[in-house]
C-alpha cells in the first residue's frame, strides 16, 4: 500500500491506496471525483486529462503514488464557484459536446493548450494539439470552434486585467 | 419562433453537468456494499470447453464469487435472442444457434464470456480471473464470411449448415435479369463494406443489485433503450418479472447502435448479485469493448446496374454476403435485410431491383446495427455504382444522378418503401454551389503543378428513419412495435415535466424536447424538465436508435401536449366564462382571443389541482400520456461532396473540403442538428480513410486498442460545410425526418469517389489508408 497526499482542487487530501492504483482511480474511487473519465486504459483517448502541477497529464498514465505531493486540478475544480471557466462556457455556447464523456478531458486539455499559447491559436494548431484526445460524437468541428473562441475571450480578459493593473 | 422555441439555436440545458464534471455515468454509480466483476473471456476463436477449474481463483484475496455458465443454466437463465425473424426464400426460418450469456460447452469468438469473478476490488477480481483454469480443445476457426459458406469450412453452430443463417431475397428477380439482359450498358462491381467497431467513448458497463428484502433487482446499464432491456431480460432471460426489475440508463456516453442490445454482461451481473448477495459492478476496459461490443457493416456484394441508351437506370441486381459474427445479436437479422435492401433504390427511379442476401456465422464478434445500420451499406453500393457508371458512360456524375432522380412524390420503389417527400435536385444544387464544383478543374490543375493529386466525389443518399410503423415492422418479422410514448405532467405551479421513452446519449433531448413545450405554452425553457432513462419513472418506451427520437419520440410529446392543451383550454374557458374555441395559449398566458381577458399559465395549472372550480364532470389534474405510432417511415436525403488532395509520395489523403446539404424536414434546433451531421461525417470519413476491424486467420482481433484501430482525430478532419434545404415530412405532426445517421450514411462513398477520381482507378478498399493509397499508386504506375 502507498500513502498518497495531494492538493486536489485547492483542498489537501490524503489516503492509502494499493501501489498499482492509478491517479485516475484514486481521484474517482477514493475522492469521489468522477468527472475524470477512463475511456481507453492505454493513454490514447484523453478522457482522463487533469492538471498536475499546472501541466495537462493523462491521469491513467500516472500512479497515484507518483502524484503524491503534487497539486492537482480536475474538471470539478476548474471554475471558481458559480461562474463557468471561459473554456467551459465556450464548449456550451458552441455545442462542443454531445454525450459529454470525453468533455472533461477535452476541456482540461484545451485550458492547458490556451495557457501555452498566450499569443493566440489558429485552427491548425488546435487540431494538432488535440491529437491526444478522442471524441466520437462531434467530429471535432465545434470543439475546435469552442477552443478558438475561448482563447480569444481569455486573451481579451488578460489584456483587460493588464490595463486595469496599469 | 421564440428565442427558446422551435427553430432556435438554444444552447443545451444538459451541458452544465457535463462541462463541470457532474455527469452521472454507470461507472460513477456507487451502491453500499458494491463489489467489482471481471469476466474471463475466451482467448480462442473456436474451441470446446473441456474443463473449468475455479478453485485457485476462489481462494484468492478479496474474492467473493467465481461463477460459470453451468451454474447460470442451472438457475434457469435463458439464452440471448435475436428479435427479428427472417425467413429464407425457401420459406424456412433463420437458423439461430444458441448464445448462452456465459459459454458452457463451446466458445465461438475471442472475447466470448466464460466465467465471472466478483471481488472486493477490480484489481483483485482481475488477479483472480487470471487464476481461473480453463482447458480448451481448440477448433479450426473461420472469420471471412465468403469462406465460411464454402463446403468444408469450420462449422460455428450445429444449427446452421455451412454457417448459412438465411438466404433471403427482395424484389423481382426475373424482371431485373431481363432488364440487365436487354440493357444498353451494364456496370458491374464487387463492393466491400469494411467491418467497423462503434467505439462509443464510454465503455459498456453494468451494475446489478439484487435487494433480498424486497426480492427486487435494479440494473444500471449503458443502454439506449432501458425499457426494451427490461422487457427482454424479463421475458427471455428469466432474470426477474418486469415489476421486480428496474433498469436505469443514466448518462450514457455515446451509443451509435452498440448500446441498443442486451449483452451477456448485464444479465450475468444481475444474476451474480443474487448469487453472491452483493451489488456487482462491471466496467469494460477498451480492449474488452473491441472484443465484445457488437461490430458493424462487413458486407461483400456483387452488383450489376443496367442502363438504357439515354443513361436511365433500368435495373439493379445486388448479391450480398453479410457477416453476422459468432451469434445473432438482438437486431442483427434486420440490418442487412429490411434496413438495407429496402433502400437500394436510393434517390433514383429504378424500375426493377433484386437483392439477395446471405447472412453467415463466423468466429468473430457479433455484428449488428452501427450508426446507419444497413443504410450506409446500401448507399455505398449505389453511390459507388453511380460513380463508376458515370465514368464508364462518359457523363458527369452529377448529370447521371439528375437524369435518374425521383422528382414526383409519393414514389413507390420496387423494394417496399414509399417515399413521401423530397427535393433531390435542391440538395445536389446546394452542395455543388457550396463546393464550387465548377471551379474544381482549375483547382485540380493547380494541385497538379504542386505534384499533388486532386479528386472530387459526390454521394446522394437517402435513408428510412422514423422507425417505425408497428404493424409494418410486425408483418416483416419484428418482435416489437416501434411506437414511442410520452407523458406530460404540468405541476400545480405551472412547471412541466416530460417523461419520454426516448433515451438521450448525446442527442440533446433535454433541450429539443423542452423547446417544443416552450413553443406550445410560452413558458420559459428552464421551467421544463425532460425525464428519461429509468423504467421506474417513465412509462414503457422503445428508446433511441435509427434517428427515431425526433420523428417518433417528439411526435409522442406533441400528441401528449395536444391533450394537455385541450384540457387547459377547457379549464380556462370555464374560469374566464368564454367559449373554448376562443382560448389561445401564448407567452405563458391563457387568453380569450380578441379580448383583454387572460389568466397566467400557472393559474390554470393550479386550478386543475385545487379542483375547486372545474367544468362539470372533469377529472382534477393536468397530466396526459400519449403513444405515437408512425404511419410511415421518414426519408431524410441529401448530397455530400468531398474534395481530396493526395500526396503521391506518401499516399496521404487530405480532405480539402467536405460539403453536406441535407433535407431533414423541419428542424427544432439547427445547432444540435449540425452537430449530429458533423459527428456522422467524422464516422463516415473514419470508415473511408482510417477505421477497420481486422481478424487474423485464427480469429484473433488484431485491432483491439486505440494503438491498432485508427479513430478519427481532430487533425484527420477538416471543418465541415453543412447546410439544409428542407421539405417537411408529411407523415408526422411536426414534419420532422430525423438527422442522426445521415452523416455516417452519405459520407463514405463521397470520400472514396473522390479518392478514386484523384487516382484514376475504379476502386480502392476502405479504409483507404496512406499505405493502401501508396500501393495503389505504385500498382497503377507499373
Amino acid at each position: 500500500m502507498s500513502d498518497v497526499s495531494l492538493t486536489v482542487n485547492g483542498r489537501r487530501v490524503s489516503g492509502s491506496a494499493e501501489d498499482r492504483t492509478l491517479l485516475v482511480h484514486f481521484l474517482r474511487e477514493h475522492l469521489g471525483l468522477t468527472g475524470t473519465h477512463v475511456g481507453c486504459d492505454t493513454s490514447q483517448c484523453g478522457a482522463c486529462v487533469v492538471h498536475v502541477d499546472g501541466r495537462a497529464v493523462k491521469s491513467c498514465t500516472m500512479l497515484a503514488a507518483q502524484a503524491s505531493g503534487s497539486t492537482v486540478v480536475t474538471i470539478e475544480g476548474l471554475s471558481d464557484g458559480a461562474e463557468l471557466h471561459p473554456v467551459q462556457a465556450a464548449f456550451k455556447e458552441y455545442h462542443g459536446l454531445q454525450c459529454g464523456f470525453c468533455t472533461p478531458g477535452m476541456i482540461m486539455t484545451a485550458t492547458d493548450m490556451i495557457a501555452r499559447h498566450p499569443q493566440g491559436l489558429d485552427e491548425a494548431t488546435v487540431r494538432a494539439e488535440l491529437d491526444g484526445n478522442i471524441c466520437r460524437c462531434t467530429g471535432y468541428h465545434n470543439i475546435v470552434k469552442a477552443i478558438l473562441a475561448a482563447s480569444e475571450t481569455m486573451a481579451k480578459g488578460a489584456k483587460g486585467k493588464a490595463k486595469q493593473a496599469a | 419562433m421564440g428565442i427558446e422555441g422551435v427553430g432556435a439555436r438554444v444552447a443545451r440545458k444538459e451541458d452544465k453537468r457535463f462541462i463541470t464534471g457532474g455527469g452521472r455515468y454507470v461507472d460513477d454509480m456507487v451502491v453500499p456494499g458494491m463489489k467489482h466483476a471481471v469476466f474471463v473471456r475466451s482467448p480462442h476463436a473456436h474451441a470446446q470447453i473441456k474443463k473449468i477449474d475455479v478453485k485457485k481463483a476462489q481462494a484468492m484475496p478479496g474474492v467473493i464469487g467465481v461463477l460459470t455458465g453451468k451454474e447460470l443454466k442451472a438457475d434457469g437463465i435463458g439464452n440471448l435472442i435475436c428479435g427479428w425473424m427472417i425467413h429464407s426464400k425457401d420459406g424456412t426460418p433463420m437458423k439461430m444457434g444458441a448464445w448462452s450469456p456465459l459459454a458452457v460447452d463451446k466458445v465461438r469468438y475471442v472475447g466470448d464470456a466464460v466465467v465471472i469473478v466478483v471481488a472486493d476490488s477490480k484489481g483483485q477480481a482481475r488477479d483472480a480471473a487470471e487464476a481461473v483454469e480453463i482447458t480448451y480443445k481448440e477448433l479450426k476457426a473461420v472469420v471471412d464470411a465468403t469462406k465460411a459458406i464454402q463446403p468444408g469450412a469450420p462449422q460455428v453452430h450445429a444449427e446452421a449448415d455451412n454457417n448459412l443463417i438465411f438466404d433471403w431475397e427482395l424484389g423481382d428477380g426475373k424482371a431485373t435479369d431481363a432488364a440487365i439482359k436487354s440493357a444498353a450498358h451494364v456496370t458491374r462491381m464487387k463492393i466491400v463494406n469494411n467491418r467497423l467497431v462503434p467505439n462509443a467513448m464510454e465503455p459498456r458497463a453494468a451494475l446489478g443489485h439484487y435487494d433480498k428484502a424486497e426480492d427486487h433487482y435494479t440494473c444500471w446499464t449503458t443502454s439506449q433503450n432501458p425499457h426494451l432491456a427490461r422487457l427482454v431480460m424479463s421475458a427471455f432471460y428469466n432474470v426477474a418479472p418486469e415489476n421486480k426489475l428496474r433498469v436505469i440508463a443514466p448518462d450514457v456516453g455515446g451509443g451509435f447502435g452498440s448500446k441498443i442490445y442486451i449483452y451477456p454482461e448485464e444479465i450475468v451481473c444481475l444474476w451474480a448479485s443474487k448469487k453472491t448477495g452483493v451489488p456487482v459492478k462491471w466496467v469494460a476496459d477498451r480492449t474488452e469493448s473491441f472484443l465484445s461490443d457488437a461490430h458493424g457493416r462487413d458486407h461483400v456484394s456483387t452488383v450489376e446496374m443496367a442502363f438504357d441508351k439515354e443513361n436511365r437506370i433500368t435495373a439493379l441486381k445486388v448479391d450480398t454476403i453479410a457477416n453476422l459474427g459468432a451469434y445473432m445479436s438482438l437486431f442483427s437479422s434486420c440490418v442487412p435485410t429490411y434496413l438495407y435492401a429496402t433502400l437500394l433504390s436510393g434517390q433514383y427511379n429504378i424500375p426493377a431491383i433484386h437483392a439477395n442476401v446471405r447472412t453467415v456465422y463466423t468466429n468473430t464478434a457479433p455484428v449488428d446495427a452501427y450508426r446507419g445500420a444497413g443504410r450506409p451499406e446500401a448507399t455505398y453500393v449505389l453511390e459507388r455504382m453511380m460513380e463508376t457508371a458515370a465514368r464508364e458512360l462518359g457523363v458527369s456524375p452529377a448529370e447521371l444522378r439528375r437524369r435518374n432522380f425521383i422528382t414526383s412524390f409519393p414514389h413507390q420503389t420496387p423494394v417496399i418503401m414509399a417515399y413521401d417527400a423530397g427535393d433531390y435536385n435542391a440538395s445536389l444544387d446546394a452542395a455543388m454551389k457550396a463546393a464550387d464544383y465548377a471551379g474544381f478543374t482549375k483547382r485540380r490543375a493547380d494541385a497538379a503543378k504542386q505534384g499533388k493529386l486532386r479528386g472530387i466525389g459526390m454521394s446522394c443518399y437517402i435513408e428510412a428513419c422514423g422507425l417505425a410503423p408497428s404493424s409494418a415492422v410486425g408483418s416483416l418479422g419484428a418482435g416489437v412495435g416501434l411506437w414511442e410514448s410520452a407523458e406530460v405532467r404540468v405541476n400545480a405551479v405551472g412547471t412541466i415535466e416530460v417523461l419520454t421513452g426516448s433515451h438521450s446519449h448525446g442527442q440533446g433531448h433535454e433541450t429539443t424536447f423542452a423547446q417544443l413545450v416552450t413553443q406550445r405554452f410560452g413558458v420559459p425553457i428552464d421551467s421544463v424538465s425532460i425525464v428519461h432513462g429509468d423504467t421506474d419513472k417513465v412509462q414503457m418506451g422503445m428508446g433511441t436508435y435509427g434517428s427515431r427520437s425526433g420523428a417518433v419520440g417528439i411526435s409522442a410529446v406533441a400528441k401528449a401536449l395536444d391533450k394537455v392543451e385541450a384540457k387547459a383550454k377547457k379549464i380556462a374557458a370555464h374560469l374566464l366564462e368564454a367559449d373554448e374555441g376562443d382560448i389561445v395559449i401564448e407567452n405563458g398566458e391563457v387568453k380569450v382571443a380578441g379580448t383583454d381577458k387572460s389568466l397566467p399559465w400557472f393559474q390554470v395549472a393550479l386550478a386543475s389541482y385545487t379542483a375547486h372550480n372545474l367544468p362539470a364532470g372533469m377529472e382534477p389534474g393536468l397530466k396526459e400520456t400519449a403513444f405515437y405510432d408512425p404511419s410511415n417511415f421518414t426519408f431524410p436525403a441529401g448530397c455530400y461532396i468531398c474534395e481530396v488532395e493526395i500526396d503521391p509520395e506518401t499516399g496521404l489523403t487530405e480532405i480539402i473540403q467536405f460539403v453536406a446539404a441535407d433535407d431533414f424536414g423541419n428542424i427544432i434546433n439547427p445547432m444540435i442538428v449540425e452537430g449530429q451531421v458533423h459527428g456522422g461525417i467524422a464516422q463516415g470519413v473514419g470508415q473511408a480513410l482510417l477505421e477497420g476491424a481486422h481478424y487474423d486467420a485464427n480469429g484473433q482481433l488484431l485491432t483491439a486498442s486505440y494503438m491498432d484501430y485508427t479513430m478519427p482525430r481532430a487533425d484527420d478532419l477538416p471543418s465541415f460545410q453543412v447546410s439544409t434545404s428542407n421539405t417537411p415530412c408529411p407523415g408526422n405532426p411536426l414534419g420532422i425526418k430525423g438527422c442522426g445517421e445521415a452523416g455516417a450514411i452519405g459520407s463514405p462513398p463521397a470520400v472514396i469517389n473522390a479518392i478514386t477520381d484523384a487516382l484514376g482507378v475504379v476502386d480502392i478498399a476502405m479504409p483507404a489508408t496512406p499505405a493502401t493509397v501508396w500501393a495503389t499508386i505504385r500498382a497503377t504506375k507499373h
